[in-house]
């Protein structure tokens, strides 16, 4: 009985965390369910109804191809980083050159910098190169932000492979394209997988450079259009909390569905081992 | 028969200098190719553009044909700019929420994952949600929650016999909103760090205190917390170089205002290159932002020398 008795704070602070991390999603979900009526009645009855209106209606305002443009273009920067990271550190972790350090170093220094610094310039590029307002301005900024953090975690984990692997393949014959393609890569899979997921849920939210790159709805990402339908659902918050709802799902699902690798990803680039 | 015995000689050591030179170039080559496109993209979109960002910062220009030299007037500009000195205090506030709220909350989440209570596995996929949400998603959903008549927050003040507050149209209760919903969406991130860490805890030690016979709160102030040490100090350099680079969340819940209230160096800038199109002037506050993170990694890459030279790296 004392052990029990012992335990109540521990129950009681756990439970206190749980409403203050968990009860916002709560509010959005119940919310996005209620018509906009029922809103204006009771805004704070917790399920009070299941109304799958707002969704449809959320839908057909557009969202659909602002969810189109973000899969399309963090898939693409996602998938580009992984081969153009791991392409660069493998040289930077197994191979003894002059600029070595020096070019690791700049590369991670990436991670701490803050993006302001290359807004305008990136914003008079992309004129100049005729792509603003599409996709592809995209897809150039989300590539290099996203290089620093791919090149350590990809760096460290290299380290790792043992070098007598490597010797053996030179021994039976392979340049070091055939020592990466053969060797590296297929025992690379759980750091790509951490790069893949931790750049995916980043691109995926990304919202300053959208911001400044993009100005008409038919290139705009999740992220941008929810902020552009923030105006529009003025009246209407149930239609806004149903669009916060979908644009939060897929993460929210891979995380469900693997939640140990998505904690292990996000940590992955800040935990030192 | 001598002469010929030279110059084959000769041939074979120039052959063989030819060899270990074109080894050279061709491995030069081989790490060229590898590195080639990530340093080119690396370069175009982030070397080049700070660089031209610091040029830019010497020019008075709207962003359209050539701008005016002036040379450091707009960082002169800057040191007169009463709003550029409110950002720079509300960034060291986001600085300050970061590193003592943001962590100790971080620090509590990750011990309650441990604690023997039933269903944490549950309790712990909950904490982690705020930081899958996006910043854009998160922002939204708070401003309704503070909304003065339709707010959550409000009936929840009610409760407790307050009077509605309209949060977000005060230059203080603003910044205390915005900063509270930095804490709510950043402290799961601090957690699987601390998580992290704490599995990395030998249980020798503790079940060593326990047959010393030390208290819970004893094994925390002499095992866990001196060894998280490590994790708290590099979570502090995430969070401020975080902070220095806020924006996301300040933008879409006040866009700095009421009032400049919550105006910080990122929304500034912004405002000044993109609202107004004094881009040189925006430049000016871009660099400072850039000198500042470089500033705080240098400093702290400095001190950790020092504390690895002292042998006092754990």
């Amino acid at each position: 009985m004392t052990i029990r008795f012992k335990k109540i704070p521990l129950y009681v602070l756990a439970v206190l965390l749980l409403i203050f991390t968990g009860f916002p999603f709560l509010y959005m979900i119940s919310t996005a369910l209620k018509s906009r009526s029922e809103f204006f009645e009771k805004p704070f009855a917790m399920f009070s109804s299941f109304n799958l209106e707002n969704f449809q209606s959320v839908f057909e305002m557009g969202l659909t191809r602002y969810f189109l443009n973000s899969a399309l273009v963090s898939i693409v920067a996602v998938f580009a980083v992984m081969i153009i990271a791991s392409l660069a550190s493998y040289p930077l972790s197994r191979m003894k050159f002059k600029m070595n350090k020096v070019l690791f170093l700049l590369f991670i220094s990436g991670m701490m910098l803050p993006i302001h610094a290359t807004l305008i310039p990136i914003f008079k590029l992309s004129q100049s190169m005729g792509i603003f307002d599409t996709l592809w301005a995209l897809l150039g900024p989300y590539i290099a932000f996203s290089l620093p953090i791919s090149i350590f975690i990809l760096t460290q984990f290299m380290q790792e492979i043992p070098k007598s692997l490597e010797e053996a393949a030179k021994i039976d014959g392979c340049n070091h394209f055939g020592i990466f393609w053969r060797v590296i890569l297929p025992m690379l899979t759980p750091a790509l997988m951490t790069v893949l997921i931790y750049n995916f849920i980043h691109l995926w939210n990304e919202f300053i450079f959208a911001l400044v790159l993009i100005s008409s709805p038919e290139s705009m990402t999740l992220p941008l259009g929810l902020q552009d339908f923030k105006g529009e659902f003025s009246v209407n918050i149930p239609g806004l909390m149903a669009a916060l709802t979908v644009a939060s799902l897929p993460i929210l699902v891979v995380y469900l569905f693997s939640q140990e690798k998505v904690v292990k990803g996000l940590a992955g680039g800040a935990v030192k081992e | 028969m001598e002469t010929h015995v030279e110059v084959t000689d000769t041939r074979t050591i120039v052959k063989s200098t030819t060899k270990t030179k074109s080894k050279k170039l061709k491995s030069a080559i081989t790490i060229g190719l590898f590195v080639a496109p990530a340093l080119i993209v690396y370069t175009l979109y982030v070397l080049y553009p700070i660089f031209t960002t610091f040029i830019y910062s010497f020019y008075d220009w709207d962003g359209m044909g050539v701008g005016t030299y002036v040379g450091l007037q707009n960082y002169l500009d800057l040191l007169k700019d009463a709003i550029f000195w409110k950002s720079l205090t509300n960034n060291t506030w986001v600085v300050f929420t970061s590193v003592f709220a943001q962590i100790p909350l971080g620090l509590i989440m990750a011990l309650m994952l441990f604690a023997p209570i039933k269903g944490i596995k549950f309790f712990s996929s909950i904490y982690f949600f705020p930081f899958l949400m996006s910043t854009v998603a998160v922002g939204l959903l708070w401003v309704l929650m503070f909304d003065p008549i339709n707010g959550m927050i409000n009936q929840l003040v009610n409760v407790f016999g307050f009077e509605n507050i309209a949060w977000l149209s005060e230059p203080n209760t603003a910044l205390f909103a915005v900063l509270l919903v930095i804490v709510w969406q950043f402290a799961p991130f601090y957690m699987i760090l601390f998580k992290a860490a704490i599995v990395g805890i030998p249980e020798e030690l503790y079940e060593a205190a326990e047959i010393d016979g030390a208290s819970s709160i004893t094994k925390f102030f002499h095992i866990t917390f001196p060894l998280l040490m490590p994790t708290i100090v590099s979570s502090s350099i995430l969070a401020i170089v975080g902070s220095l680079k806020a924006f996301d969340i300040f933008y879409i819940m006040t866009g700095g205002g009421p009032n400049h209230g919550t105006e910080l160096l990122g929304t500034y800038m912004f405002k000044q290159a993109f609202i107004n199109f004094n881009m040189g002037y925006a430049s000016a506050i871009a660099f400072v932002m850039f000198f500042l993170a470089l500033l705080v990694t240098i400093l702290i890459q400095t001190m950790d020398y020092y504390r690895k030279k002292r042998g006092a790296y754990v």
